[in-house]
């Protein structure tokens, strides 16, 4: 899931307290699940702004909605009336959630209330933890399943660099060494003699940004309206 | 014609010495100049950092060139932290032209631990990866397989942690070590050892290897040093009973100097050669030499 966490509440009344008006707009998918901008925290930050606004003698009127995803167009049909009568909306939505309302909903004013972090999973309750970076080439194949793009701090594909210490990452002794992890997973899959390959020198092509995904049943029509043009 | 004295110093089987020079922030040259003059004569050739600790300096290319001019070898030191693989390229044939023939790919330090921590880590390339481009380099084509107009014949080097403290880091280090070879590199040099027995058991353990190994020395400074080496820096063990010494001391320079030497003394028959990281106390290489007697 795309994890993603609340700015500071300060930062976000900063850039809300001159509104006269508006919408907090949650999401129902991944970051409903990493705690950070599903319902529930919809409740919560809409709650702390009206208390905020009160006690700074402002009249903002603040409402609250969540639709199932920021970032699928069918989803935002519910709202549609109802963001016309707000200034501005407050997305609790990752980046991609936050600019597509914008695109969907223009011209009305959005706002992020969330920092997107990571493509990641949920380690233990309330932990998440990165697990992919979308490189766009992916080669956990050869390294027993644990990406060395993403854990490896300097993202090195030929082994560690000098910096493992006890296991842990030189970057930060609260991070496993990715090559430890990778070497540890290998060995119990008797699959060491993997590591002796030399590691293909990264393709940052498929890194171009921003990036574009066609399914290939839908591509005829898009070159066809391409070759239109 | 390349002339590389440190390849030739390996060809002739000499026992090789090399030190290290760290360039200092600003454009003030008069120290690393001061430092070409005492190590001159002393040292095969003399390694210079790029970035060190990822703290922001004066640049291991233009460094290299000043000691040329005054006549002490360089070995250019080239990180994959700070350039992708353009510059990377670039700054070699700029190296080559400048006359610097012998160089060590090096993953680098993180930016976080250096004094410009918000910098963005660029890691295009790996010590690995460097290795092979330039051996590209030197065959004449770069990383695209396009063909140099004039091309360079570097001597390559590479690192190796032979502290390293648990199973996977130690065998990995090993692996990479044996890629390197593959990749290239034609000599190592050592992550600091202070263990001789550590350092012997490596030995061992890369004797199939055929490739020589200038282990690693630092002159300890304090017993406070030693501690904070061995809490923070990965591959480091100062031995107790060393940091005894350096606590009882009185004149802790000489117990550093001479047990420094003692270290070479005892792993001078186990390897090619030495590598002595002063960090500061450049000049006081040739009394560590000495005293070690070489």
């Amino acid at each position: 899931m795309i994890v993603a966490e609340r700015k500071l509440f300060e930062q976000i009344w900063e850039s809300v307290k001159d509104l006269k008006s508006l919408l907090v707009l949650g999401c129902g998918t991944c970051v409903s699940v990493c705690q950070s901008g599903g319902e529930k925290e919809v409740g919560l930050l809409a709650s702390e702004l009206r208390m905020k606004s009160r006690l700074a003698g402002k009249e903002i009127k603040i409402g609250e909605a969540t639709i199932e995803r920021q970032c699928d167009r069918e989803f935002f049909d519910s709202i549609k009336d109802k963001v016309n009568e707000y200034d501005a909306i407050l997305s609790m939505a990752c980046g991609a959630g936050v600019q597509f309302s914008a695109e969907v909903l223009e011209p009305v004013r959005v706002i992020p209330a969330l920092n997107t972090r990571f493509i990641g999973v949920t380690v233990e309750e309330g932990i998440w933890a990165e697990r992919c970076r979308a490189c766009g080439n992916c080669v956990l194949r050869d390294y027993g399943g644990i990406c060395p793009i993403t854990i490896c701090a300097k993202s090195l594909v030929n082994g560690p660099c000098g910096g493992s210490k006890n296991g842990k990452c030189e970057a930060s002794q609260e991070k496993d060494c990715a090559w430890v992890l990778i070497y540890n997973r290998l060995k119990k899959q008797n699959r060491l003699d993997d590591l002796r390959r030399d590691a293909p020198i990264k393709d940052y092509t498929t890194q171009t940004h921003p990036g574009r995904y066609v399914n290939e049943a839908y591509r005829k029509p898009e070159l066809e309206a391409q070759h239109a043009e | 014609m390349p002339n590389s004295k440190l390849k030739q110093a390996f060809d002739k089987g000499k026992f090789v010495v090399t030190a290290e020079a760290g360039p200092l922030k600003g454009t003030f040259t008069e120290e690393i100049e001061e430092v070409a003059r005492v190590l001159k004569g002393k040292v095969d050739a003399l390694n210079v950092t790029d970035q060190q600790s990822s703290v922001m300096r004066l640049g291991s290319l233009v460094t290299c060139h000043l000691l040329i001019d005054r006549g002490v070898e360089p070995i250019f030191q080239v990180t994959c932290r700070d350039r992708n693989r353009i510059a990377l390229q670039s700054d070699l044939l700029s190296a080559w032209v400048l006359g610097v023939e012998n160089c060590v790919a090096l993953t680098g330090d993180l930016p976080s631990s250096g004094d410009h921590p918000h910098a963005k880590p660029v890691y295009d390339l790996d010590s690995v990866q460097l290795l092979q481009v330039i051996r590209g380099l030197n065959e004449g084509h770069d990383m695209s397989g396009n063909e140099l107009k004039g091309k360079p014949d570097f001597f390559a080097g590479a690192v190796v942690n032979p502290g390293a403290d648990t199973e996977a880091a130690y065998e990995l280090q090993i692996l990479k070590m044996e890629k390197k070879i593959a990749a290239g590199a034609r000599f190592f040099q050592t992550q600091a050892i202070f263990d001789p027995n550590v350092f012997a058991k490596f030995m061992k353990r890369v004797e199939h290897l055929k490739v020589p190994v200038l282990a690693g020395v630092i002159p300890l400074k304090s017993a406070g040093m030693a501690r904070f080496m061995n809490k923070n820096v990965a591959g480091i063990n100062v031995p107790e009973a060393m940091i005894g010494r350096m606590t009882k001391a009185e004149d802790k320079t000489r117990t550093g100097i001479e047990l420094c030497a003692e270290l070479i003394k005892s792993i001078k028959d186990l390897c090619q050669g030495v590598h002595v990281m002063a960090i500061g106390w450049e000049k006081k290489v040739p009394d560590i030499l000495a005293a070690a007697g070489l």
